[in-house]
């Protein structure tokens, strides 16, 4: 069975000021894969996904999505994109259902306060809805921000720890999203400390070191993040 | 287009949320007005002469606080990239916020108007025409000051920078406003208001054009 | 470490020496104007210098169109010198006009509408220069200097004529008036000087620039941003 190919980067490299944050990553993951990225703390995950995203551009090397080259179409793999970053992309002084109605007209989808009050259930906010987002803790932010980015149903989704900040009913929570990607046929990229956890939901992984792939392939063969005090240290339940 | 209409209603909104600091900055303006008269004097005639410079200066400087505001709430949360990443376009959203805060200035430049009246005894009959000029110097205002507050929230030094480079920018709409509202206010005999006007709606078009097309550039990477 | 190229000082210099050639010639060998006295022949310099801060400025607007275009480093770097050189010509146009206008006007400073809108953009490229100052990210730095140049350059011909129609309610014209036919070659002859002597800075500085940036990056420092699009050879990969 040939799936097509969701992600192909060839030879990225992205720079900060002197630092290659980046070097030379080439990867594919086909159509409807579920793929963990990890590595230390300033290894380049998050660099990753925001230029996968495109976000960010690579100085070198190329990438494509769905087969789209990102510099050639930009707009059209945004389209296709969704990306949970470290900031939550919200409005403050506004309220959750502001912030996903604001969304919902740039993206042309239902605007209407029905339909978006259920997107707040799926994450567990529906009564907090009203609410400005100012008022909402660490926790919430980021299933708010998990909420837009289901909102925007991509073809691709790029999820940078989406774990954090969340207790464990909203672990199982990004559990459930997850699968139910992965039902819908999503292709996603997941940047997680949270390495047993990964193994168990995902097929696939990556591990970067110091902005180099250090391993492509199954997420069971995944070797542990080298100096990790073990898969105990400080996971989810 | 979508986009820009979205955008509009966003920074409508988020002006609407934001209205204390409206009122602040409002408070600001007329402060500045009452400032300028302690430093003239109370010679009456003299301020009644410099009124239209006194309004046009106190609403310059309180549109570099409107204008900063403005990308406060894009900045914190890169909320203004989650909006690229959907896409939206950059156009669109330059455009409504341009418009959000041509409102917003040109409100506070109508607001203002009483305080000049009062502290100056500076007034006119021809009420629409000087709104008519609030709207058109107030449009010249908010189409660079835009593109730059884009590009000054994002730096360390973001108080200073947007007046020093916002200012020597905008000279021709200071200078074609306050010699418009000045003809308002003091007579205007020999029919020359008309060029004036028509600099700033120039000026406008000029900026209102080359901002759309180079915002994308500022806030893209 | 390369030395500097020598094409550069060899204009610096060939500038220097026509600067040189054509003040003295203007300050000592031309006759003197009739109504304005001794004071007038600042011409010589003055006249040289506003053609040279509109050249450096316009190139400056150039620059910041090719970068935006091409992307490649060099037109920024090349930006900010022109930009410098710029500013620095038209502050000591500045210098000159208020040299002149105080024994001829009795004051420092006369609204002539040439004078005023080149304060104004001393004030406005000054302005550029302090955001470079205050911007890390040499990408972004040059992004959006380049921009702000764009923007300031267009302003430039609407503050010209704000002023002057502006000016022309209060005061008759106060034009400097330039010197008659006679006195001519001493003023190009002094154009070429300026021309050849900021046109060598430039591109002195403009390599100076370059080498900061090169450090500020560190290698390998490829010529434009975003590399070459186009379908490469995928290596590596997942299974």
């Amino acid at each position: 069975m040939s799936r097509m190919i969701a992600v192909a980067a060839a030879g990225v490299c992205r720079r900060y000021g002197r630092r290659w944050a980046l070097t030379d990553v080439s990867f594919e993951v086909p159509e409807g894969a579920l793929v963990m990225v990890t590595g230390r703390n300033g290894s380049g995950k998050s660099t990753l996904l925001r230029v996968l995203a495109t976000a960010i551009r690579p100085d070198r090397g190329t990438v494509r999505i769905l087969d789209i080259d990102v510099r050639a179409a930009r707009d059209s793999v945004r389209r296709k994109v969704a990306l949970l970053g470290h900031r939550t992309h919200l409005y403050e002084p506004l309220t959750a259902l502001e912030n996903l109605t604001v969304r919902a007209r740039f993206l042309g989808a239902d605007s209407r306060r029905g339909p978006l009050l259920s997107r707040l259930e799926e994450v567990g906010l529906a009564d907090r809805g009203d609410d400005p987002v100012q008022s909402f803790s660490a926790g919430m932010r980021q299933r708010l921000a998990l909420a837009s980015v289901l909102q925007q149903q991509a073809r691709v989704v790029l999820l940078d720890e989406p774990y954090g900040h969340l207790d464990p009913p909203g672990f199982l929570l990004v559990d459930g999203l997850l699968q139910r990607l992965r039902r819908e046929g999503a292709t996603v990229l997941m940047a997680t400390h949270l390495v047993s956890r990964g193994r168990n939901l995902c097929d696939r992984g990556l591990v970067l070191e110091a902005g180099r792939l250090a391993y492509a392939g199954t997420a069971a063969q995944m070797p542990q993040p080298a100096g990790a005090d073990g898969a105990g240290f400080a996971e989810g339940a | 287009m979508k986009d820009l209409l979205a955008a509009l209603r966003k920074d409508l909104l988020l002006q609407w949320r934001g209205r204390a600091q409206v009122i602040a900055i409002f408070a600001f303006g007329a402060a500045a007005l009452l400032l300028f008269s302690f430093a003239i004097g109370p010679d009456s005639a003299a301020l009644r002469e410099h009124a239209a410079g006194f309004l046009w200066l106190g609403l310059l400087l309180a549109s570099t606080l409107a204008l900063a505001e403005s990308f406060e709430r894009e900045m914190e949360e890169q909320a203004l990239e989650g909006l690229l990443l959907l896409p939206a376009s950059t156009r669109g959203l330059y455009y409504g916020k341009a418009i959000a805060n041509w409102a917003h200035l040109a409100l506070l430049g109508v607001a203002l108007v009483p305080v000049m009246v009062v502290l100056y005894d500076a007034g006119t009959l021809r009420l629409i025409s000087l709104v008519g000029v609030i709207l058109l110097g107030t449009a010249g205002l908010s189409a660079p000051g835009t593109l730059y507050a884009a590009m000054t929230s994002q730096t360390r030094a973001r108080q200073t920078l947007l007046p020093l480079l916002l200012f020597p920018l905008v000279v021709p709409v200071l200078l074609a406003a306050v010699k418009a509202t000045s003809l308002l206010i003091l007579g205007d005999p020999m029919g020359q208001l008309r060029p004036w006007t028509t600099l700033l709606a120039a000026f406008g078009v000029i900026h209102w054009s080359i901002g759309g097309l180079l915002f994308g550039r500022v806030v893209e990477d | 470490m390369r030395q500097s190229p020598t094409g550069p000082k060899v204009l610096v210099a060939l500038g220097v020496a026509l600067l040189l050639a054509g003040s003295w010639w203007g300050l000592t060998k031309a006759p003197g104007e009739v109504y304005m006295g001794e004071v007038q022949r600042i011409m010589y310099v003055h006249v040289p210098t506003a053609w040279n801060a509109m050249l450096a400025l316009s190139f400056a607007f150039v620059c910041a169109l090719c970068f935006l275009l091409t992307n490649a480093w060099k037109w920024d770097s090349r930006l900010e010198a022109a930009m410098e050189m710029g500013v620095v010509l038209s502050l000591l146009l500045c210098i000159q006009g208020s040299i002149w206008a105080k024994p001829t006007w009795g004051v420092w400073w006369d609204w002539d509408p040439r004078l005023t809108t080149t304060a104004v953009m001393v004030f406005a490229f000054g302005g550029i220069l302090a955001l470079r100052a205050f911007v890390d990210d040499p990408a972004r730095r040059a992004v959006w200097s380049a921009v702000a140049c764009i923007v300031a350059f267009v302003d430039v011909p609407i503050v010209y004529f704000s002023v002057k129609w502006w000016n022309s309610l209060h005061q008759a014209q106060s034009t400097p008036q330039t010197v008659s036919s006679a006195f001519h070659l001493p003023l190009r002859v002094n154009a070429f000087g300026i021309l050849f002597l900021w046109t060598g800075l430039v591109a002195l500085r403009s390599r100076v620039a370059s080498l900061r940036l090169r450090n500020e990056l560190g290698p390998p420092l490829p010529d434009s941003r975003p590399a070459v699009t186009g379908a490469a050879p995928i290596a590596g990969g997942a299974s």
